[in-house]
């Protein structure tokens, strides 16, 4: 098997345990002084690609580059994915929010660059669930994808990959180069042990911006407004089925 | 048997005397309250003698199951660990690890020597695990840094204005404020944002800081002189058995390995017991501190007010208050702490404070604001009379898992970070200077940091205050204390010959059930005070599922045995995360079984402190696990 070149996007998210809330503004999330991590799904991606190398070793799976878009704290995510096992990082930096299609633009630029032969991504990152920047990806780039990914191989120069769809799993194969995102069950992401988070903060860690890449990454979408979700209501008892009719017809206007 | 009529009494009066603040009217209350309470005061200290003794043959008996308990709980093939070496290791990223860690980096630097320093951190970020009110002294943190303001510390709103009132049902009675509380100079912070300042600058200095790293083993050499620690293994599964992520600890080994892991530290508790740095019969007494961050109606803000309570919700014979500071941005941190050697096993002091915030001076504040965190942690209450001794071959304890908090003024973080400045100094010294602890030679004695501390400001703040929490612990309960504190405080500041001593550890303290009557809370109304898991849940608590529990019981039968029928359950009051339930028995109808569920802990260290039984032993989870609290 000729030698492949994995990509993994990483990015840096809002810890999954927090309890997030409003801003006093009422733009966006409270983000200051809370715990940031990486994204759950990236982690699972970064692990995959270090499965694939220790399946195939070192001479088919040459080299494993991470990647994020963010501002400079996003480097912290980029030495835990070092720290993981990948070879080295490229940073792209910027504080401007990324939509998931800036994202995309900035990654194909990228893989045009390094020229990896498998692109592995989180399906969707948890602070905006939009499950979009892996699939737009591979559009821009007019490659294969194989989505929601429960298990990936490759075989012989060709990609094999199971997903999770609605009806149950479906099994797929492309060729290479593919993209491929990462669902829950593709893998349990390894601990990164003190050894190697030290063996990390040597690893080559490039950094670039948008402008040097030639991507405009200027925002489509305007946020207006962003609120809690309404309190829960307590539920009612109804004593009869035309109580439950009348509710249904006259207060909850569902009838 | 004894009888709670005298008492009750005695408070009646007591309580009536409160509408009226006259001192000679309060004086005469508890004069003649003394003659009443004299006998059956006897009483209860025989009780508590035989409990303390009864109990003390059942510590020492855990102490030593303990450590067979852990070690039969660890893998039973235990390759060699991986190894790093430093010159300091040091276990806690809080305020006296990374002040210590800072003063290390910057006397190498004036010098132009290197000094590897490490600190390792349980909390998944520096911060993540620290809580606290908090109004501190600047003082040692500029003596690390001079220029703090200008490096951008957190620390925005200066202290303005004391308040201290003694609450009653419904009303705030102002008192005079002790001498000591004047908060002039200091500034009300979120500590946790200025540990999270501290660590960048530990980081920028050269300071290696693994935060989800938690130290697990304490390594000894043969001749007993500590080594190092060990990080737990990770990847382990409910029954100690190794999942496929499995990753082994490793040692991280120092000519120095300074303990800093706060109040009640879990590798701290089993290095005193071992090389005995406690005299028989010395213990550490506590406190828990349970606090919430709320944004306030800016109509009722006022930046850099400070209050601190007595009385309502506790009763006389509790020690404890309430505090209530002012932060910038409408920010208010407000808490009550509760002294751990309460009796009443049916105390709960994470309902005291749902009490005290439904205090009509508390929830006038509240009301219309929005709740942005929780938080509960022990604090020391010990003073000079509990401090073990704070050094031993290998090794030092600094900051509150030695216990250097000044509970009149309730602040201890200033003595942590001196402490944490004192070992430094004292170690560079020992290691640098002098060249101690090299591969195969002589532990290192840290002597010179135990002399320093004693001829230090912190000594001399402790010395001074020694006998005022002491004085509570009198059947007078704070009546006693409030009249002893305001003459020692004003007038007499410490210069007597004796000491006052804590009669029991506060696990001895807890009297059965039967002597006392359940405490009726009010039901949480959801908007000022609430249940306790919408409480855990603001603490941001997460432990990864599928790893060993890390509250580990001695004896898993005790407290249904005996905790339940004895105290009834104190557990599941005294825990401010609900961890502790006692559930219906699925497989033995009728009876109960004791629920741990461990993933609500958020590392106060409560239970390890007050079971009765002294069967529940705190050790620690996976790095990165326990609290993530933000702005507290």
């Amino acid at each position: 098997m000729s030698s492949l070149r994995i990509l993994v996007g990483v990015k840096r998210v809002v810890d999954s345990a927090v309890k997030v809330r409003v801003n006093s503004a009422q733009t966006g999330v409270e983000t200051a002084n809370v715990k940031h991590s990486m994204n759950p799904f990236d982690e699972i991606a970064v692990e995959e690609a270090i499965r694939l190398r220790e399946k195939h070793g070192k001479d088919v799976v040459q080299e494993i580059i991470a990647v994020s878009c963010g501002p400079a704290k996003a480097q912290e995510t980029l030495r835990t994915a070092l720290a993981m096992g990948a070879d080295r990082a490229i940073h792209v930096k910027t504080d401007d929010n990324l939509e998931p299609l800036s994202v995309a633009k900035l990654l194909s630029k990228i893989v045009g660059e390094e020229k990896p032969s498998l692109v592995i991504l989180g399906k969707q990152a948890i602070d905006d669930d939009s499950n979009q920047t892996g699939q737009m990806l591979a559009g821009l780039l007019n490659w294969p994808q194989a989505t929601f990914a429960s298990k990936v191989d490759i075989k012989d120069g060709v990609l094999e990959a199971v997903r999770e769809v609605d009806g149950g799993l479906e099994t797929v194969s492309s060729s290479l180069p593919a993209v491929v995102t990462t669902d829950l069950r593709l893998n349990e992401p390894r601990y990164a042990s003190l050894p190697n988070i030290m063996k990390a903060k040597k690893k080559p860690l490039k950094t670039v911006s948008p402008a040097d890449l030639g991507v405009d990454i200027r925002s489509r979408l305007q946020t207006l407004k962003v609120t809690e979700p309404a309190k829960r209501q307590g539920g009612k008892m109804v004593a009869s089925v035309d109580e439950l009719l009348d509710k249904l017809r006259n207060e909850a206007k569902v009838l | 048997m004894y009888r709670s009529t005298p008492t009750t009494a005695t408070l009646s009066r007591v309580q009536a005397m409160a509408g009226t603040p006259s001192l000679l009217q309060r004086s005469a209350a508890t004069i003649s309250a003394r003659t009443i309470a004299t006998a059956s005061r006897a009483k209860l200290n025989t009780h508590r003698r035989q409990q303390h003794q009864q109990l003390l043959p059942l510590v020492r008996h855990f102490s030593v199951s303990h450590a067979a308990n852990n070690a039969e709980e660890t893998l039973v093939e235990r390759e060699p660990r991986e190894t790093m070496e430093y010159d300091v290791v040091i276990v806690g990223g809080g305020p006296a690890g990374l002040s210590a860690a800072i003063r290390l980096k910057q006397l190498a630097a004036k010098e132009d020597t290197e000094i590897n320093v490490v600190v390792i951190e349980k909390g998944g970020e520096i911060g993540a695990h620290t809580l606290s009110g908090a109004c501190i002294e600047v003082g040692p943190l500029e003596e690390l840094f001079p220029d703090w303001k200008e490096q951008g510390a957190p620390l925005n709103q200066p202290a303005l204005e004391d308040h201290m009132k003694y609450l009653t049902k419904n009303h705030a009675i102002p008192l005079p404020h002790p001498p000591q509380m004047n908060n002039t100079g200091n500034y009300i912070v979120s500590l946790s944002n200025v540990v999270k300042w501290l660590g960048e600058k530990a980081e920028e200095l050269g300071v290696d800081v693994f935060p989800a790293t938690a130290a697990s083993e304490i390594i000894y050499n043969e001749d007993g002189s500590v080594r190092g620690i060990a990080t737990n293994d990770a990847g382990v599964d409910k029954e100690f058995k190794p999942k496929a992520s499995f990753t082994p600890g490793m040692e991280l080994h120092g000519k120095l390995t300074l303990f800093a892991e706060g109040c009640h530290g879990s590798l701290t508790k089993g290095l005193i017991r071992k090389l005995k740095l406690r005299d028989e019969g010395k213990f550490q007494t506590y406190g828990l501190g349970i606090k919430e961050l709320w944004e306030v109606d800016p109509a009722k803000h006022t930046p850099g007010k400070i209050i601190h309570t007595m009385g309502y919700p506790l009763d006389y014979q509790t020690y404890g208050g309430g505090f209530i500071y002012h932060m910038e941005d409408n920010k208010v941190s407000l808490g009550l702490v509760v002294g751990l050697d309460y009796k009443n096993p049916y105390l709960s002091p994470y309902k005291e404070f749902q009490r005290f915030k439904s205090h009509p001076l508390v929830s006038g504040l509240l009301k219309g604001g929005r709740v942005l965190s929780y938080g509960a942690r022990a604090l020391v209450e010990g003073g000079l009379q509990s401090l073990p001794k704070l050094f031993f071959p290998g090794g030092a304890l600094i900051g509150d898992t030695a216990g250097f908090m000044n509970v009149p003024k309730i602040k201890g973080t200033h003595n942590a970070m001196q402490s944490g400045i004192l070992a430094a100094d004292s170690a560079y010294k020992a290691i640098v200077t002098e060249g101690l602890g090299e591969e195969g030679s002589k532990p290192i004695v840290l002597s010179g940091y135990e002399e320093a501390f004693r001829n230090s400001s912190i000594y001399k703040e402790l010395h001074e205050v020694r006998n005022i929490r002491p004085s509570f612990h009198t059947g007078l309960g704070i009546w006693g204390g409030i009249m002893w504190s305001g003459l020692d405080s004003m007038l007499i500041k410490g210069r007597v010959p004796f000491t006052f001593q804590h009669p029991h550890p506060d696990h001895a303290m807890m009297e059965p059930a039967a002597m006392h009557k359940p405490i009726d809370y009010p039901k949480p109304d959801g908007e000022i005070t609430f249940d306790i898991l919408t409480s855990v849940s603001r603490t941001g608590t997460d432990h990864a599922e599928n790893q060993p529990v890390h509250l580990r019981l001695a004896d898993k039968t005790i407290e249904v045995r005996e905790n339940l029928p004895v105290y009834d359950g104190p557990e599941q009051r005294f825990c401010p995360a609900g961890v502790y339930e006692y559930v219906d028995d699925e497989a033995k109808p009728g009876q109960k079984r004791f629920q741990i569920n461990a993933q609500n802990c958020i590392h106060c260290k409560t239970c390890d402190i007050k079971d009765p039984a002294q069967n529940i032993n705190w050790t620690v989870p996976e790095g990165g696990n326990g609290p993530q609290y933000v702005d507290t």
